[in-house]
């Protein structure tokens, strides 16, 4: 089973809780998929790492020798990631998604692939679990190779996927083929219409779903009438707490220090494997 | 005119409640733009009332015609981003490349624009906002974040304001290097967290990397009171510039649910981002 957790509104609490479902579950391994700010492994002080390897996607690299200065590969690069100048080409490769079609186009065979570092990923193991995080490279904008690249590394009987906030390319590559996603949201007016757009970005990946509530018991009850009204469970609330944020704000994962949450997270990862699809 | 950008790094930091407030402190001077297109939640404080909308559109996908495709399968041979499956595309997963149409040798794909949002200019209490939604689980945000800046600029030199205040989103990606990028300041808020304190490191890096001055500023910081020791003293150690500090203030949440900025409320947190936005000022 894979269970992403994700969020439209960042800060909700899905790293506080992907963490928890972790050293919960028996030989969980957990996947950090927000490689733009990788946090989960931050939990794991006493972690010990595997291996660290780059990350790379391929850009086209020009024989100058045989280019005739055509145009063509320009022509058919949809990332304008390729410039033709009369005496040789500029290629742009951070503007570059890796698609190969310029290969296909050139009728000289010119071009060739050579790797681009875009981040690093590294494997830990803390006690039962592995841990598997990736790290964006400064000034990347792209995130899905990596993150598309952490996710191959998926294996055992339950995985768990740390997703970077929002609803577009990054949150959607976390999410996708997973078999179960966990929204966290918190129930306040930046979190209902957040909540609102995640579900909508499920419900267009056709992924089952349920929310846990963070922070419970601020602001409003809007929410909970809003995932009435769409017949959205609600599979946990954690209530807010200075003790929790506070020992969040120091690294450790509440449920080893406060009673009962533990069971409370073992039961919640068995009824979403009832859920999965 | 100046571009003042708030980013965070680590979500839910408090970035859209400081923007709200700062909006309220230069009521009537500044452009407002929300260009956290993934999760826009500025609208929620400011009540904006849509004067125009924009379309847009991200990044055209393929589509292949069932009547021409013989599912000779060279499309799926050459895709690299598994987007075509049973000889339909998924938009999901298409990043608009064209190769799928460049090696169809009967002419079958045709790359499709279509809608992916939509980008507001409207009035608010405060002045005018730029905002946008982005439809869920589209690509292309940092387009529609450059979509939002360029609109908001040029209101902003048309109405001859100085100044355009911009929400930026979480991580280091796409949409937040295209709201960072040509602004004359990014102040970066964090928190006294594990997260928080990895996290700004890294924005500080991304900033640096883009050259943009930066400053930082701490909210929630009596939550770990040595963390925020730490946070200024590394922030010393790199030259950045330590803008102030927001205490933990319940109220911040009771301002959201009444729709007012937090500086509209007399609390402790509303005087800490009157100061914090006073130093702004003077230091452009």
């Amino acid at each position: 089973m894979i269970v992403s957790v994700a969020s439209g509104k960042g800060g909700t609490g899905k790293t506080l809780v992907a963490t928890s479902l972790t050293v919960s579950v028996e030989n969980s391994q957990l996947l950090d998929c927000d490689v733009e700010e990788p946090n989960a492994f931050l939990f794991f002080p006493e972690m010990r790492l595997l291996d660290r390897r780059e990350c790379s996607v391929t850009v086209p690299q020009i024989d100058e020798e045989l280019c005739v200065h055509c145009g063509r590969c320009s022509d058919v690069c949809a990332f304008n990631a390729l410039a033709v100048i009369p005496s040789r080409v500029v290629v742009f490769p951070e503007l570059c998604h890796g698609c190969g079609g310029c290969l296909i186009a050139c009728p000289e065979k010119a071009i060739s692939e050579v790797p681009r570092r875009v981040g690093w990923i590294s494997r830990a193991r803390s006690g039962d679990h592995e841990l598997v995080w990736g790290e964006l490279e400064i000034g990347e904008a792209r995130s899905t190779p990596l993150i598309r690249d952490v996710k191959r590394h998926a294996k055992g009987d339950t995985v768990i996927v740390d997703c970077p906030p929002g609803v577009s390319c990054s949150a959607v590559e976390s999410v996708r083929d997973t078999d179960f996603c966990l929204l966290v949201a918190e129930p306040t007016p930046f979190g209902l219409p957040d909540l609102a757009l995640a579900l909508k970005m499920l419900e267009r990946m056709s992924i089952p779903r349920g929310v846990l509530i963070n922070k419970s018991g601020i602001g409003d009850r809007e929410i909970y009438s809003y995932l009435e009204k769409r017949d959205v469970p609600v599979l946990m609330e954690i209530p807010m707490s200075r003790e929790i944020a506070e020992l969040y704000s120091r690294g450790v994962i509440f449920v080893e220090r406060m009673r009962g949450w533990k069971e409370r997270f073992v039961n919640l990862a068995e009824r979403i494997r009832g859920m999965s699809g | 005119m100046k571009q003042i950008v708030v980013i965070s790094g680590k979500g839910g930091t408090g970035k859209t409640s400081i923007v709200a407030s700062f909006a309220a402190c230069a009521s009537g001077r500044a452009v407002i733009a929300d260009c956290d297109v993934d999760a826009p939640d500025l609208h929620i404080i400011l009540n904006p009332v849509v004067r125009e909308r924009r379309d847009f559109f991200g990044i055209r996908k393929a589509s292949i015609d069932k009547e021409r495709c013989t599912e000779c399968g060279a499309c799926v041979e050459h895709c690299r981003f598994d987007a075509i499956k049973n000889f339909e595309v998924d938009p999901s997963a298409c990043e608009g490349c064209g190769v799928c149409m460049l090696v169809c040798v009967s002419d079958a794909v045709k790359m499709v624009e279509h809608l992916s949002g939509h980008a507001y200019i409207s009035d608010t209490r405060y002045g005018p906002l730029v905002h946008a939604d982005l439809f869920p689980g589209e690509e292309a945000s940092g387009k529609l974040v450059t979509m939002v800046r360029e609109m908001a600029r040029s209101l902003a030199e048309s109405l001859k304001m100085d100044m355009v205040l911009i929400d930026g989103s979480p991580g280091t990606g796409c949409p937040v290097i295209a709201s960072l990028s040509g602004a004359d300041l990014a102040l970066i808020v964090t928190e006294p967290t594990v997260s928080g304190v990895h996290d700004l490191d890294r924005i500080l890096d991304v900033a640096e990397h883009f050259r943009i001055r930066a400053m930082v500023c701490i909210n929630k910081y009596d939550i770990n009171e040595e963390t925020s020791e730490n946070i200024e003293l590394a922030c010393n150690g790199r030259g950045v510039e330590m803008i102030g500090r927001i205490p933990f203030d319940t109220n911040v949440i009771d301002a959201m649910v009444r729709s007012v900025p937090v500086v509209e409320l007399s609390t402790p947190a509303a005087c800490s981002i009157k100061q914090i936005w006073s130093r702004l000022v003077t230091s452009l």
